[in-house]
């Protein structure tokens, strides 16, 4: 195995990890404020259609990647609604959001099928780029994986150094307690899950606008799923969802670099290879309930009405 | 300057007037006043459901009143939310604690503060510390709330309250968690707070606290201020008697007895904590003799919730040889296995637990009942209704008949069912926990007869409680609890409150004597 290909590979894995983070990303915020919003994979789907639709209309992948944001929040702001107003269960909805994602984003796009937009560029970032071996790797990506760079910064700073995360925190760990105080517990996670969505639907676009710029039914191909796993792997920490999107973007591609080294395995084995890791991670995290429980915030889907209270 | 401050004595702090609060089928606070002056500490009494909680809960901005009117500082005010209520200089401790664990305590208090306020404070820790010092309460800004103890955590909740400069400070049941040597270090602060003119509003069961530290306190009955008075001119049994009406039979202390076989016996009990906030047992032994009640004190969160577990059954680890009924090794089989034998239990938590909330008492009854009332796998329902019918009546529980929903009770008279049932069965062995918690003087009387009327019949009673009067009451032998260890056991006569104190903070731990693994775990 020469440079250049391990150069590839590990391009490739952060290619691919990418739209695994920008959903996590979100989730790990929703998570945080006690939500478990299982619709990832619908909320996926209907930014990918949307956001081709609207780029595949104005010949703009700017427009595309707004809409599917846009898309995206809508979707959560629905299972907001179900969740914490009229007080669903949170994985019922969760599920119910999945499926209904993906039955609608198939009727909507089945026009569009079939087509390509130009999605984005890839931009090589001067002198940064130049960095040999690190510089292909990390800085000659398209735009949405610097936006993603950034975003995780973003957030790993706003969770654990500013008060929003403070609240953010109290409100996942106990929200009797934070109403107690005078934080308004629903607006909180209203926002927490917005913020999910609109994430969820970047990564969305991302998978129609660039990783590959078209629609097909079903694209994301569980997806959605990988980075809920993820967020538990990564035990709800920042730094280590980023080093779990890029670990699991490696772990898909991995049948491709075998195959192409000539080794001699069935594909299909091969392909299942990041679902393998997130059932063995799932495990490894499980046994240690200890550090599980105090690491997951401790409110997580279970509902709060403060209408409720005596 | 003498002239202001004269004034500033005559307006009252906080002055309720006419207070009322609707809830469907309940009006919780019916046309209650109340007058609290600067420097005054007030008690709030009355047995469960007279309104005290709605009441504090107005103050505090977290109920609305439906009518009514709130003086603060002689102006009229309308406090509709916490944030409201704490710029204005309202400070509430909760009975339930407010905090949250996996923060550290200068996080906590960081939370209620506003932008504004925390501006004006510049370094909150350095702040938290000199607070500490000035009010001899031993607060680490830095540490992380689920490694603290309880009373550790009422202080923070009070130092949260200090940090914003409180001017009314309302505490609701504060002493109920903490051990007699705690409960003296409270009053310390209470007082010296007092002293720089802030107000605090008290509630409390305890009469005999009432007495000690209150200069005022009005009485609730049924939404109703039914009396006011100053608690240093009463006993604890007058003013049990207004907050009861005519009913309250104080009680005048029960007879001891001395068991006579053993019928359970725990020992060498050692195991390690299933959760990061649970307590690992160490080493515990004791044993319960039929005809007997052994009270065991100590503190919440000092393992008895894991004693609980593996008595009963619920925590299904294997614990083989430690755990004996009637020289049978019990530690393998489940709860249900230890029911068949005769061991009943009474757990802390009514609903949930002790009763499924959305079944009816009838089920609820079949649930520990089962023998009984099943044949060839069919549910005797006719016989059933009877006899949970037969339990409502002995009991006196109010409720809309045999068909009512478990949650629909009230605390008191859930827990009555729930005692009712399981000393229907004639245990041999009854595990019984707080079983007086949060219910009124006249269920808790009822409780305690019931309890002794088992014990006379012969069964062994194990009966963990954090009130200690209960204990001295009902209990022939006690010992307490401390961070897993329990201490050595002793007849309550020979007993002290004073020495279950101690107990209760640890002073019988022994550090040498411990085994070698458990010291490293």
């Amino acid at each position: 195995m020469d440079a250049d290909l391990i150069v590839l590979v590990l391009f490739a894995a952060i290619k691919t990890g990418t739209p695994l983070l920008l959903i996590a990303l979100g989730e790990v915020i929703c998570e945080k404020s006690g939500i478990l919003n299982l619709g990832q994979e619908g909320m996926m789907l209907m930014g990918a259609v949307v956001g081709f639709i609207a780029a595949y209309s104005t010949g703009n992948a700017g427009f595309g990647v707004l809409a599917a944001m846009l898309m995206g929040s809508f979707m959560s702001l629905i299972f907001g609604v179900l969740v914490l107003h009229l007080g669903a269960n949170q994985v019922a909805t969760g599920l119910a959001l999945t499926i209904f994602g993906t039955g609608l984003s198939a009727f909507i796009g089945s026009d569009f099928v079939g087509h390509t937009v130009q999605g984005f560029q890839p931009i090589a970032i001067p002198l940064l780029s130049k960095i040999p071996y690190l510089g292909e790797i990390l800085f000659n990506h398209d735009i949405l994986v610097y936006l993603s760079f950034v975003l995780a910064v973003i957030i790993a700073y706003v969770a654990n150094k500013t008060r929003i995360g403070l609240v953010l925190k109290a409100v996942g760990e106990n929200p009797h307690a934070a109403n107690a105080i005078g934080i308004k517990v629903l607006r909180v996670r209203y926002l927490a899950i917005m913020f999910g969505g609109a994430m969820t639907g970047l990564a969305g676009s991302y998978m129609s606008l660039v990783y590959t710029p078209m629609w097909a039914e079903n694209m994301t191909a569980g997806r959605g799923w990988i980075a809920l796993a993820l967020v538990v792997f990564a035990s709800w920490r920042v730094g280590r969802i980023m080093l779990g999107a890029y670990l699991f973007g490696f772990a898909s591609i991995m049948h491709l670099v075998l195959q192409g080294l000539g080794v001699d395995i069935s594909s299909n084995l091969l392909a299942m290879m990041p679902y393998v890791a997130t059932v063995i991670v799932m495990v490894i995290i499980s046994a240690d309930q200890f550090k599980e429980k105090l690491l997951a915030p401790r409110s997580l889907g279970k509902p709060f009405d403060p209408r409720h209270m005596a | 300057m003498a002239e202001t401050l004269k004034k500033r004595h005559l307006i009252p702090r906080i002055e309720l007037a006419n207070i009322t609060k609707q809830y469907p089928g309940c009006l919780a606070n019916d046309n209650v006043s109340l007058t609290l002056m600067p420097g005054e500490i007030h008690a709030l009494l009355g047995e469960n459901g007279a309104g005290k909680s709605t009441l504090v809960k107005t103050i505090y901005g977290v109920v609305a009143p439906d009518s009514g009117d709130i003086i603060w500082d002689g102006k009229a005010v309308e406090i509709k939310s916490p944030s409201i209520a704490r710029d204005l200089g309202i400070g509430m401790v909760f009975q339930h604690f407010s905090l949250f664990e996996t923060l550290t305590v200068s996080q906590n208090i960081e939370l209620c503060l506003s932008k504004k306020q925390l501006i004006a404070i510049g370094d909150l820790a350095k702040k938290i510390t000199e607070l500490s010092k000035e009010y001899g309460l031993d607060v680490n800004p830095n540490r992380y709330v689920h490694s603290l103890s309880i009373g550790e955590r009422q202080r923070v909740e009070i130092m949260r309250c200090l940090v914003q400069s409180v001017k009314l400070l309302i505490l609701d049941e504060p002493t109920s968690v903490l051990t007699p040597q705690e409960v003296s270090g409270l009053f310390e602060v209470l007082r010296t707070l007092a002293k720089e003119g802030c107000s605090i509003l008290f509630i409390s069961h305890k009469l005999h606290e009432v007495t000690e530290i209150c200069q005022q306190a009005t009485i609730l009955r049924g939404g109703k201020v039914v009396d006011t008075c100053e608690p240093s001119k009463e006993t604890p049994a007058s003013i049990a008697k207004m907050m009861v009406g005519d009913l309250a039979e104080q009680d005048a202390g029960y007879s001891k007895k001395v068991g006579t076989h053993t019928v359970f016996e725990a020992k060498s009990l050692t195991l390690p904590a299933k959760h990061p906030f649970g307590t690992s047992l160490k080493n515990i032994n004791f044993d319960l003799k039929a005809g007997e009640i052994l009270g065991i004190a100590g503190v919440a969160g000092n393992g008895q919730d894991e004693l609980m577990a593996i008595i009963s059954g619920e925590d299904d680890r294997n614990v083989n040889n430690t755990l004996t009924f009637l020289s049978q090794s019990i530690g393998n089989l489940s709860a249900g296995g230890r029911r068949k034998l005769g061991m009943a239990y009474v757990p802390e938590e009514r609903l949930g637990r002790g009763a499924v909330p959305d079944m009816s008492l009838t089920e609820n009854t079949l649930l520990t009942h089962s023998e009984g009332f099943v044949k060839n796998g069919l549910v005797q329902w006719q016989s059933l209704k009877n006899y949970a019918n037969t339990l409502i009546s002995h009991y006196k529980i109010k409720c809309h008949g045999e068909f009512s929903e478990a949650k629909s009770l009230s605390g008191g008279n859930l827990q009555k069912f729930i005692m009712g049932r399981e000393i229907g069965q004639n245990p041999k062995v009854l595990i019984c926990a707080h079983p007086t918690w949060g219910v009124d003087v006249g269920a808790a009387l009822a409780i305690h007869q019931a309890l002794l009327e088992l014990r006379d019949q012969g069964a062994a009673i194990l009966l963990v409680s954090e009130d200690i009067d209960e204990l001295f009451l009902l209990a022939d032998r006690m010992g307490a609890v401390c961070d897993g260890y329990l201490s050595p056991v002793i007849k309550t006569e020979d007993a002290t409150i004073d020495q279950i104190g101690q107990w209760m903070a640890g002073t019988f731990i022994d550090t040498s004597s411990q085994h070698p693994e458990e010291a490293i775990a």
